[in-house]
Parts: C-alpha cells; sequence; structure tokens
C-alpha cells in the first residue's frame, strides 16, 4: 500500500505534502507562495495562466496541475521565473484594455497585485487595444469583457458551485472571449447578484453594480498586504475572493 | 468693450507678419499665442490657440456611472479634486441624492476647501511670484520657483508648505493627495479619523497666518502698481459665477449669477439644471477651445470672466470674517464697482486662499467630521447637472445615463474655456499696447504677453480635455510664410 505522504523539496526546502496534492497546494500548505491567477481554492485546476510555472526536475510545469511526488526538486523564487511570470504578466496587461487609474477593481485586483509584486511600472510590450464589448445589460452584474484575462474562474465557479453554467469561452486563439448563455446578454441569463461566480473576477471584469470605490484608498485588499504575503506569513487564510466553497 | 469681430482674422493677409509664442510656460497644459502684425508692425490679430484634444467627452460614453467620478478627473493632475466632486455631484443626482448626510456634504467640503488652498498656492508662489517679485522684465533665468527660493526663500518655502498643506488634506479626505476616490454617487467613501484630524488641527494656524501675509502681498503688488495694473491687459466684461442662495460666495454649491460691468445682475438663481438656457458655447475653426456666452447679451456682447476674480465681483459678502474684511478692502479699491483689472486675479486667488483656510479651521472643529453616516439612498434618474467653483472658475459637468447604467452623453465645460474669450482680448490689449510699432521680438515683450496669461491661471489641459507637457517657442515669418527668426524655451 502506497504511503499518503511524499516529500520533495521547493527552492531548496524540503516539504512533507500528502499525496494528490498539487505543488501550489503543497507549497502553500508549506508556507511558499506561488504566484497564480486562474487558480482558485476548491476548484477544479484550470492551468491556463501559466503564472504559477514552476521547474520540476528541470522542465517547465504549471504548478496548480502538477500532482506532487517524491524526490520531486521543485525551483519557484529564481530569477528565471520571476521573470517568466513577469513577461507572463505584461503579456496579459496588453492583450486587454487595463486602465488601472479609474478600474473600480484596484487595489483589489489581483492582476494588478501581481504587476507590482514582479516591479512591473509599465509593460514593455505594445498594447493591442483590442475592441471588446461591455455587456451592461444585468440590472446588478456588469460584465466588462475590456479587463477579462480568461482565467476561468467563472466559468467553472458558475458550472461547480452556483450549479448554472451562465459563462463559458467561445472562439480560438486571440478570439476567444468570454461568453454567456442568453442571446440577450447577462441580463438574459439566469446569473443573479448573489451567485458565487460574481464574487471570484480577480480583474474588473465581472463586477456588482454600484458597489465601486466604496472601499477608501488604504484599506483595499491589497493595501493592507501584498499578494501572497499571506503565504509566506504562515496565515494560511483564504482571501475573500479566493473561498467561494466557504 | 472690445467688440468680438476684432478678435476675428485679418483679411488682408498681405504685408503681414506672425508672431507665434509656443509652448507657453507656467501654465498648465500646451497652448500657443499667435499676434499678427501689419506693414506698419501694428497688432491686428492676436489670439490663444489651444493645440491639444483629448475627448473625455465621447470615451466616457458607455461606461458605468459611478466610475465617472475617478475617471474624469484624470483630465488634470492640478485640481483632479474639482472634476471629481463635480461629476460625483451629477453622480448624487443620478442615483437620486438631492441632499448628502451631514459628514459626507462636509468632507466634500473640506476636500474642496484643501484643494483650493492647494491649487491658488501652487499658482501664485510657483507659477506667478517669479514676474511679480522681479518684474516683467526680469532675468529669465530668475523667473520660476527655484529663483524665487534663491532671493526669498521663507516665501518660497511657505509655499510649498501651504501646497503640501492643502494635498494633505485632499489625502486625508479622498485617499490620495492626487487621483483619490473619496466621493462616491451619494456620499463619500470615508470620514476623517481623529488622527487625521488632530494632524490637520497641528498646522492649521500657520496656514492662516500664512494666508493673510499671501493677501498682504497680493494687495501691496496691485495696489503699488496700480496705474500700469489698471490697464494691463484689462478691459470691462460680465461675470459668471454661483453664489449661496442669500449671495455668499460658495465654491462647491449654489446657483449662477452672472453681472455686467457694472455689477448690475444680468441673471441670478439660475439652478444648475437650466444652465443651457442662459448660456451657449460657440465654436471657432482655430482653437480646441469652445467659446462660451451669455445667450440673451449672443456671443458678441455676452462672453464673461470667471475664476476669483469674477467670484469677489459676484458675492455679496463671503461667510468667514478674514476674508469678508480682504474682500471690503478689494472692493473699496476698484471704488466700489466690479473690478476688472486683470491682474487684480492674484489678489482675488488670495483673498479666497485666506477664506480656504479660515473653512478648513471652521470644519476641522466640526464633530460632523468623525461621523459614520456617509451614504444617502434615492430613486435613480437619468439625467444631471451639476455646477461647482473649481480654483479656475465655474465648472459644470452634465450627464445622461442610460438604464443599463451606461453613460450616454457628457458635456463639460471647465472654468478656463469661460475664460476663453476673456483670455484672447487680454493677449490682443498686450500685444498692442507692449508690442505694436516695434520690429524686435525681445523675451521680455513675450514675458508680458504670457503675464496676462498666467493671471487667470489657465489650465489648457482641462479647457480641451487635452494632454502632454508644457514648454515656447516664438515663431517670426514674413508675409511669404518664411521664417525670419525663432526663439524658444525648453
Amino acid at each position: 500500500m502506497q504511503n499518503d505522504t511524499v516529500t520533495f523539496v521547493i527552492d531548496q526546502k524540503e516539504v512533507r505534502a500528502r499525496r494528490g496534492q498539487t505543488i501550489l497546494e503543497a507549497a502553500e500548505q508549506a508556507g511558499v507562495y506561488i504566484p497564480r491567477l486562474c487558480h482558485l481554492k476548491g476548484l477544479t485546476p484550470h492551468g491556463s495562466c501559466r503564472v504559477c510555472t514552476v521547474r520540476v526536475n528541470g522542465r517547465y510545469q504549471a504548478a496548480c496541475t502538477y500532482p506532487v511526488a517524491d524526490d520531486l526538486v521543485v525551483e519557484n523564487d529564481t530569477e528565471e521565473l520571476r521573470t517568466l511570470r513577469r513577461d507572463l504578466l505584461e503579456m496579459l496587461l496588453v492583450e486587454g484594455n487595463h486602465f488601472c487609474m479609474f478600474c473600480e477593481k484596484s487595489g483589489h485586483c489581483e492582476l494588478q497585485a501581481l504587476a507590482y509584486r514582479h516591479s512591473i511600472a509599465a509593460p514593455k510590450y505594445p498594447h493591442l487595444w483590442p475592441r471588446r464589448e461591455v455587456d451592461a445589460s444585468h440590472p446588478d452584474v456588469l460584465l466588462d469583457r475590456n479587463r477579462c484575462v480568461l482565467c476561468g474562474r467563472c466559468v467553472r465557479v458558475s458550472r461547480d458551485v452556483d450549479g448554472k453554467n451562465v459563462f463559458g469561452f467561445v472562439g480560438r486563439g486571440p478570439h476567444r472571449h468570454l461568453g454567456v448563455n442568453s442571446r440577450r446578454g447577462l441580463g438574459g441569463s439566469d446569473l443573479s447578484a448573489d451567485d458565487q461566480a460574481v464574487t471570484v473576477c480577480p480583474v474588473g471584469c465581472l463586477l456588482r453594480k454600484r458597489t465601486a470605490f466604496q472601499v477608501p484608498v488604504g484599506q483595499r485588499r491589497f493595501d493592507r498586504q501584498p499578494i501572497g504575503a499571506e503565504v509566506g506569513a504562515g496565515a494560511g487564510s483564504p482571501q475573500p475572493s479566493e473561498s467561494p466553497m466557504q | 468693450m472690445v467688440t468680438q469681430t476684432m478678435l476675428e482674422p485679418h483679411t488682408q493677409q498681405d504685408q503681414t507678419r506672425r508672431i507665434v509664442i509656443e509652448p507657453l510656460t507656467r501654465v498648465e497644459g500646451h497652448g500657443k499665442v499667435s499676434i499678427l502684425l501689419d506693414e506698419n508692425n501694428q497688432v491686428t490679430e492676436a489670439r490663444l490657440h489651444i493645440v491639444e484634444f483629448r475627448g473625455f467627452e465621447r470615451f466616457i460614453q458607455g461606461r458605468p456611472f459611478w466610475e465617472v467620478p475617478v475617471l474624469v478627473q484624470r483630465l488634470c493632475g492640478i485640481c483632479p479634486v474639482s472634476h471629481h466632486l463635480c461629476a460625483a455631484k451629477a453622480m448624487d443626482q443620478i442615483v437620486g441624492v438631492d441632499e448628502l448626510t451631514p459628514t459626507a456634504e462636509k468632507i466634500r467640503r473640506l476636500m474642496h476647501y484643501g484643494q483650493i488652498f492647494q491649487s491658488h498656492a501652487l499658482h501664485f508662489f510657483y507659477l506667478a511670484s517669479p514676474d511679480l517679485l522681479f518684474g516683467f522684465e526680469s532675468e529669465p533665468a530668475m523667473r520660476n520657483v527655484v529663483g524665487v527660493a534663491s532671493v526669498y526663500p521663507d516665501l518660497a518655502r511657505q509655499g510649498v508648505l501651504m501646497r503640501k498643506y492643502g494635498q494633505e488634506i485632499i489625502r486625508a479626505t479622498a485617499g490620495k493627495r492626487i487621483h483619490g476616490t473619496g466621493a462616491v454617487p451619494g456620499g463619500v467613501n470615508k470620514n476623517l479619523s481623529v488622527v487625521e484630524r488632530d494632524a490637520l488641527l497641528r498646522d492649521i494656524d500657520q496656514m492662516l497666518d500664512w494666508s493673510r501675509q499671501a493677501v498682504a502681498i497680493a494687495a501691496e503688488y496691485v495696489e503699488k502698481n496700480a496705474e500700469t495694473l489698471a490697464d494691463f491687459g484689462s478691459f470691462e466684461s460680465n461675470y459668471l459665477s454661483i453664489v449661496r442662495e442669500d449671495g455668499a460666495m460658495d465654491l462647491y454649491d449654489g446657483s449662477l449669477r452672472a453681472v455686467d460691468a457694472d455689477g448690475q445682475i444680468i441673471f441670478d438663481g439660475v439652478v444648475p439644471q437650466d444652465y443651457a438656457k442662459v448660456l451657449a458655447e460657440e465654436v471657432r475653426p482655430w482653437s480646441y477651445m469652445k467659446f462660451p456666452f451669455i445667450r440673451s447679451l449672443g456671443p458678441e456682447w455676452g462672453w464673461y470672466r470667471v475664476g476669483p476674480l469674477a467670484r469677489l465681483n459676484t458675492c455679496q459678502f463671503i461667510d468667514t470674517p478674514e476674508a469678508d474684511a480682504a474682500r471690503e478692502k478689494f472692493r473699496d479699491w476698484s471704488g466700489g464697482r466690479p473690478c476688472h483689472s486683470t491682474l487684480a486675479y492674484h489678489w482675488a486667488r488670495m483673498v479666497e486662499v485666506l477664506h480656504a483656510a479660515e473653512k478648513i479651521r471652521e470644519l476641522l472643529h466640526d464633530p460632523d467630521l468623525q461621523g459614520t453616516d456617509l451614504m444617502a439612498t434615492g430613486e435613480r434618474r437619468e439625467e444631471a447637472v451639476a455646477i461647482l467653483e473649481a480654483p479656475r472658475g465655474t465648472l459644470f459637468h452634465h450627464y445622461r445615463v442610460d438604464r443599463q447604467d451606461r453613460v450616454v452623453m457628457a458635456n463639460l465645460i471647465v472654468s478656463t474655456t469661460s475664460n476663453n474669450e476673456a483670455m484672447n482680448r487680454s493677449i490682443r490689449k498686450v500685444a498692442e499696447d507692449y508690442l505694436s510699432g516695434k520690429p524686435e521680438i525681445s523675451e521680455a515683450m513675450l514675458n508680458h504677453v504670457e503675464v496676462a496669461i498666467r493671471a487667470y491661471d489657465p489650465c489648457l489641459s482641462c479647457a480641451t480635455h487635452a494632454y502632454g507637457q508644457m514648454p515656447l517657442e516664438v515663431r517670426l515669418t514674413n508675409s511669404a510664410g518664411e521664417t525670419l527668426d525663432v526663439k524658444r524655451r525648453p
């Protein structure tokens, strides 16, 4: 019978983990933060943003999908991987229309917080300035696709937690975008403002209407502590947008 | 009064020379001045051109209304609070709120007085004082705040610290010194903590003292140079501002009042929603900045001035004692009539600095600022007009919002736009008085033109909802369009 515990190394630190955990989960439990964007605790891993890329025995892998095993050697906090993640974040920033200066998610936004963590003052790639649709048809929820990073959190939570399947991806490659299950837009769907799907967007794409800017500057989520600090501090407690299952 | 046609294009273009001052310095934003001289070197045309275009009114269309107070303030880095608050006042109406909670109203007022205080201090000490202290024809290398600091270190320090104090008020009420988020539709998102209040109270007496001194400096300057200033870039005009119901100066809220050159009321008590009934805007092909005018008087006679000078000319009194005493002295100096001296803007501006400091002290002692009832609610509406007095003058925000909460129409009339005609006239006047008949361009001559523009403290970025840096080029061309001489400032 296989032992339930495995031991592996991450950033030269030996870590014990439960068999079946992903590298990201095991690292977090051991107080090692691996940056991530599409991952959400309690949901099926998506592995799409690649921000959690680590080297496992020398090969690039997504930490949110790769299961732990004995004798793995994981590199996470290295200059090479920080640079790689910075490039991924910069590409995400230029491929959408992200205007932090007036975005109501500013200070609560995981993409912005990761950009700060990776010292991105301004992206080095040219902005693509895509034309994206804003869907304001729902009385209580705004869908601003300008800011969508295709993380799939709302898709998974609507399907797996809310049991509604309101969201899904449409199109391929650069044309891929977030669709809703009604021809009349979000207002024609059965989405409710109380659905968990509305709370899990890491950026300012899916928002409850008329709640903007109610938290003053200085008290916003990432004003209080930078992203990832809760893992390093050993608190390990999930933050609001990371706990749709609780 | 000069008529509009005197500013219009010179039809006989032969034998003329054009002088271009570009970019203008020590003003906010990009602009240039062009002056046309005929064969006898007489000024035939003088214009202020705004050379930028930003289009905020267009690109906020489609955005949710609650974003607007935070979005439109990006028009400006000098007085973003004005746009932030004016948009928030409009969005209060959109969410059906006609009366804020006392805490919200007072927090917003405190933010606004902090804004007036820091913006006026910036203009007077950093931008205008070099001209006033050293003279219009002084050494150009000294005509900046560093020059002021080298000769009058205490004065420069006061300017820096007064601006800082105003910015700290903004930070305490809006969350950030520039581009904060404090005002939200229906109220504010924070009160003033006791710690924040006490920190601001520590320095308020010093600020009041420096404000009194600033009024004295500006008054003394105007009085000592009365003979020159009476005429310098000056002319009789109409004036516009909001005033409180009882006729008091109110920079945050009130109804529109316009007076003519003799101080007679043109209209009074006009509520913001009716602004378009009394005012209209004209477009001219040579500037991105529109030309507003009073409808009943038409474009030729209906142009008006806004800002500190206008506010002192329209109000009956100021509801803080020291500023009111300063206002009375100002009024006496102009013989009880409206003051038409363009450079008296500086004096009026410092009277308002004192008023703002008095208001700040009054508010800091008000326990309502520590209240926790921050938001009000009401029935949703689809159209709103809000007006407030920005540092540079009356600011109008007009929006329509659809049932899906998206902005579908926006019209912003900013202070500098209202002063467009007047600034052009001041340039024309100074050009005629100081340039006509003189073939050579001197730096001092150019600075006279700029001194007249600076008196208005124009914000050219705001005026066109425009974008960029701020630097001065003067070009002398002959009638064939060949460049004879160019002078440029970095």
